[in-house]
Formats: structure tokens, sequence, C-alpha cells
């Protein structure tokens, strides 16, 4: 964040809209499409721009590939990413596609907004974090914001993007507060940014898992333990140098996510350490990854808070590739 | 024809089960008691119990995020629906469903469901089981006048009108999705006129006159069960609460709209016609069935807290089937 700069507190929710907003004023060519139209949106811009569509996921994604195509600048907001899953060819078949395989003759620069996570209480269909399925897909941009800052610095660059960007919001950090600064700024896809700076063990951390991670490294200072927090921020593309650099200072490496560890988005960070030939000689400790068991989300409040990983689940993590204490049961 | 006044009563016993189970589900869900959302059905009773009141044990139905209704009308146990709204064990889906996806395949409730549209293919492969196995069963779909401008019911309704597949497609028109008029979603008022379009019959009737529903439920069973095709009713009708029971969810709809419509309560409808078509159903007979159903509602209560939570390995449990 650059010194000197006019600073207040919005939250996370609100930096989104911000974004959105602005964003909209810059750019004539950009329009909102969902199946609910944002109250201050509909009111600022008017109905033409913001259009509450029908329930028709897969013509609304569709309608913003064609009109990106078509020289506008859709913003598609699927609500919960559940939602998107009846969209699946527009995305995967389409979206992502349309640009290699018309040999780059046009650009479609289309924003996907999506809140992901659980911790609501509301089953195994509205509980999801799966961006690992569409980190599977190239063409596709994706990112992560888990604090009011990032949140409006990286839509910012998602919605300037010339291609498709997908922007995964934790529901659980909707009312969280954050500093954000009065101006226009923006943070670039693809910079990861340590949260917090430490020498004993890397602590990757994804989305809500930051703040966990964060609360893990207070503790584990108290025990001796020096933690260093990196946030992603964008999966795609993935700034797999700084972790890399911090993992070659700290020689362990724990990964926390929200989703579960299948071809997850921990699996690819701990491939693209272990891959690296100089940073996989610095590891003091195997890899360790602290993920959702892989089940679908159960409703019964014992059972997902069971389900997901926290920050007592982080510090053991940690605990284990500094000390070797064994984690639960062998189980996280 | 309408229906035997023991019938008339069942289903008047049926619309107010279903009532006081909501108006029970929110406040235990403002309590604390029941977690995650919930979606009330009161004001589309007759919808639920009309539909079922004509269908057999062994015929399929399918339903949608506002599922509460149509378990109970096909029979489901209140304890058990009280207990997965609890987060309990003996719960029907063992805790691991809530509010949203509550299903009795015993009973032939194949579940609700969080996606708007979800469930209308796979009822639709009942309806072609029911066909396969040619022992004379009906499907019926349960879906709002949102879903149906969702593809899967397009899809699902023209195969099962090219099939002729023994099925019921039935609108809840209550005119919203979430906060979005159907009006502007629907260039025709009328969902039933997409009917002639995928070459079946398209209904439409009085959502709260559930003698109404009732019959024209009755005459598309036995097309279906003649092995004539699906029938698409179209229930014009109203929810009276906002679209979730979440205390910040806003509800821009005119409040005088909201008014009119409780006017048109179903269940006083029934009430007032037992009395006068039949002239044997009496206020102290009318209180008497509330507190029946009251009472139901406590103990159901009373067994959702005596259930346990379940143990948290329960949450590796039916992930696949062994
Ligand atoms: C595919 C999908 N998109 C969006 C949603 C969010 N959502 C839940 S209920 C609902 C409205 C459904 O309207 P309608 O089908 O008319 O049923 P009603 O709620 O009126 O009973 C929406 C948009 C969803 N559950 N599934
Ligand atoms: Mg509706």
């Amino acid at each position: 964040m650059g010194s000197g700069q006019a600073m207040r507190r919005i939250t996370y929710d609100q930096a989104g809209m911000e974004a959105v907003a602005e964003e909209m004023r810059r750019e004539p060519k950009s329009f909102h499409l969902g199946t609910d139209a944002p109250p201050a949106l509909l009111k600022e811009f008017g109905a033409q721009r913001v259009r509450a569509t029908p329930i028709a996921e897969s013509a609304l994604t569709g309608i913003a590939v064609g009109a990106a195509g078509s020289g506008f600048r859709p913003i598609v907001n699927w609500s919960q990413v559940t939602f998107c899953f009846v969209a699946m060819d527009q995305i995967v078949n389409q979206a992502a596609k349309i640009h290699y395989m018309f040999g780059g003759q046009v650009t479609f620069p289309i924003l996907f907004r999506a809140s992901v996570g659980g911790g609501t209480r509301r089953a195994a269909q509205h509980s999801q974090s799966p961006y690992s399925m569409f980190m599977n897909v190239a063409g596709l941009k994706i990112i992560l914001p888990s604090t009011p800052y990032d949140m409006k610095g990286l839509l910012k660059s998602a919605m300037r993007d010339d291609n498709p960007v997908i922007s995964f919001e934790s529901g659980r950090l909707g009312a969280l507060e954050g500093e954000v600064p009065e101006d226009d700024y923006t943070i670039p896809l693809g910079k990861a940014d340590i949260k917090r700076a430490g020498s004993d063990v890397t602590i990757v951390a994804l989305a809500w898992l930051v703040h966990e991670a964060l609360a893990a490294a207070d503790s584990l200072a108290k025990e001796g333990i020096s933690a260093e927090v990196i946030d992603p921020r964008s999966l795609v593309p993935l700034d797999a140098d700084t972790i890399r650099a911090s993992v070659r200072k700290t020689g362990r490496l724990v990964i926390a996510d929200e989703a579960g560890p299948t071809a997850g988005a921990s699996a690819e960070i701990a491939a693209l350490v272990a891959e690296d030939p100089e940073t996989f000689s610095c590891l003091k400790a195997p890899v360790k990854r602290v993920c959702a068991l892989q089940v679908p989300i159960p409703y019964s409040p014992g059972l997902e808070d069971h389900v997901f990983p926290d920050r007592k689940k982080i510090s053991a993590g940690a605990r284990f590739v500094v000390r070797r204490v064994p984690v639960d049961g062998g189980r996280t | 024809m309408h229906p035997s006044p023991e019938k008339q009563r069942d289903m008047l016993r049926q619309m107010q089960t279903i009532r006081r189970f909501e108006e029970r589900a929110s406040a235990d869900f403002r309590s604390g008691a029941i977690y995650g959302v919930v979606h009330s059905y009161i004001g589309e009773e007759a919808v639920a119990v009309g539909v079922c009141a004509a269908l057999n044990r062994e015929d399929q139905i399918i339903s949608t995020h506002r599922g509460h209704g149509h378990c109970i009308a096909k029979g489901a146990d209140l304890n058990r629906m009280m207990a997965e709204l609890y987060g309990r064990e003996a719960g029907y889906c063992k805790g691991k469903g809530g509010s949203m996806h509550i299903a009795d395949f015993g009973i032939g409730m194949l579940g609700a469901n969080g996606i708007v549209a979800g469930g209308i293919p796979i009822v639709t492969g009942a309806g072609l089981a029911a066909q396969l196995e040619g022992k004379g069963r009906v499907a019926v779909s349960f879906f709002g006048d949102g879903a149906s401008n969702a593809g899967p019911f397009h899809e699902s309704i023209n195969i099962a009108g090219a099939w002729k597949l023994p099925m019921l497609y039935v609108c809840e028109n209550n005119m919203y999705a979430v906060q979005t008029p159907a009006a502007k979603s629907l260039a025709f008022k009328d969902v039933a006129a997409r009917a002639a379009g995928y070459g079946i019959p398209g209904v439409i009737v009085d959502g709260n006159d559930v003698l109404a529903v009732y019959e024209a439920a009755v005459e598309a069973v036995a097309r279906a069960r003649a092995g004539d095709g699906p029938t698409l009713i179209e229930c014009k009708t109203y929810r009276w609460r906002a679209h979730t029971e979440r205390p910040a969810q806003p509800d821009y709809r005119p409040p005088e709209e909201i008014e009119a419509w409780k006017k048109k309560d179903p269940i006083p409808r029934l009430v007032r016609h037992l009395k006068q078509q039949q002239g044997q159903f009496s206020d102290e007979e009318w209180q008497e069935l509330d507190k029946q159903v009251l009472k139901a509602l406590e103990d159901s209560v009373t067994f959702a807290k005596a259930s346990p939570f379940p143990a948290t390995d329960a949450a590796l449990e039916d992930v696949y089937a062994d």
C-alpha cells in the first residue's frame, strides 16, 4: 500500500461493489448481468446496463461471451459458485477456449464473480470451493481475494484484463472490514502478497484461511515458531516465485485451503515447490497440506466444522513440519 | 368431481400441518435451533396438497428449495423432518442435508433441491423408470416460475412429451423468483402456454383452491397412467413470506399485493367449503383438528431435541456406497 494515501475502512463486499461501480463509470462498454440486480448499481446505471436475468446461467454466461466478442466488457455475477455449474459448457468449452481456438481474432474481456466456501450451514450444494476445477481449464484467469484491499485492486485489474477472469470470493469474508485507499489503484494478477513475514515455516493460505493462518501465526509465535503467511491472491497466474523464495528461506511449507486436497490448488502449489530443484533442496520437512476432508459439505454444525480446516489445524500442521509433532490421529 | 368429505378433511389437515410446520420452522430458525436457510411455503399449501392427494404412495415426486410442503403432502414423518432441520442423527438425511435437502425415497419423495430446476431431469428419469416398469406409476415435478425459464425444464419436458412419459410438471407460479417479478422474465404471462410447443396439454389452475388443483391433478394422473404422456399444470399462487427466512432478507414486493393474497388464503377457503357444501364440519371440529396438528408438531420438536447430533466421524460416511 502506498504511504500518504487517504484510507478508509470498508467491508470486503463493499470493496467489490465499489470496484464494479468505478469500473462501470470508467468503461461505458461494461454492463452487469446476474439473476439479481444489485440495487446500488441499478440505481446508478439503470436497467439497460444492470440487468436482472431469468434463472438461466447457461444463457447469461454465453450472452456475456457473445457480447464480449462484439466489443463489450460484461461483468457477470453468478452469485454462488454452485449456480455456475449449470453453465459449464459456456465456461469450459466456450469462454475459455474461444480466443485460442479462433486464432486470437478478437478478445473476450469478461469478469465472472462467484462466492465460494462454507461455514454457512447450507449443506453440500451451497458450500463449495471448486477453484481448482477451473484452474484446470486453460484460458481462464482466476483471482481469490482475501481482504477488502485485495478485493478492490484485483477486481479492477480483472475488469481491465482482456481475458475471461473468474473472481472467487469467500462468503465468510463478506463483512470483514479493512483499509482501502480513496483513490484509484490496481493489484496486478499473478502477484502474491506476504501477509506476515517469518523464518521457520511458510504457510500458503487461500481466501478465508489467510485470516486463520494469521491467527495461527500469532499463537505459533508464542511457542517460538516464526511463520511466514503468503496469500497467492491469484491462482491463474500463480506467483510461484514468491512462494518458492519463501520456502527456500524457511525450508518448510504448510498449505491451507478450504477445498479438499485432491487435485486441489494445494496440490498445484506443493508441486510447484517440489519440482523446482533449488527449492526442493532447501526443504527440511515434508510438505503438509491442511485442507477440508474430501467429502461433500454436511449441514449439521458439528459435522461441518469437523470437515473444514481452521487456525488450530493450521497450527498443528506447522508444529508437525517444524517439530514433527504428530497431527491428531494422523489425519488433518 | 369433488373428493369425499373425509378426503377433504385429510387435505385440510395436511394444509394446516404445512402451515404450522412452516411457522415453527421460521420461529426455530430465528431462535437459532435451525441453521443455514429456510424457505417458507406458507400461502402455497394447496398446490402440494391438491396434487399429492391425487397420487398413490408408489408415485414419485421431486421438490425444490421450498420443499417442506411437498414432503408433508407426500406423507413424510414430521419427527424425522424436524430432526433433519435440527441437524440431528435421527433426521431423514442423518443431519447432512437440512432444510433444502429433505428426501424420503420410501414414500416416493425424491428430495428437495438447492439448485433451481435441478430436480426436473431427475424426476423425469423416475418417469422413465415408471414407464419401463409398466406398473402404472406416475412421477411429478414441482418447480417454480423461475425454474420454468431454466434449460433443464425445457429439455426435460420436451423429452417427456416425445416419449409420452407418465409425468406431471407442476409449476408453482408465485409470481416471483427471489426479487424478480415473473413478468420481467417471461414475455408471455402463462407458463402453461409453453406446453403447446412441446405437444402436451397445459392447464392453468387457481393454486389457492385445493379442490381445483386436485381435480386438475386427477385428470393429468389418469392421462399419464393411460399412457397418454405428460401434462403441464400451472398453479397461480403466492408466497406470503420473503424468499428466505434470513433476517436481513429484503422483500420489495408491494405490501398491498401481499395483503391481497393473504385474503385468498387456501386454508379458510377449504374450511368454508367443508362447512357450506357438506354442512358437516363445525368450528369445534376445526379447532380440534388444529389442536391435533399443533400437538403433532410439538411432538416432532421434542423428538428432534431428544436426538443426538451426529458423531463427527459420520462426516466421512456415505460419500460412496459400500
Ligand atoms: C441454478 C440456480 N440459480 C440460482 C439459484 C438461487 N436461487 C435460489 S431460489 C431462486 C428463485 C427460484 O424462483 P422460483 O423457481 O420461482 O421458486 P420460488 O422461490 O418462487 O418458490 C434462486 C434464483 C439457485 N438455487 N440455482
Ligand atoms: Mg417463484
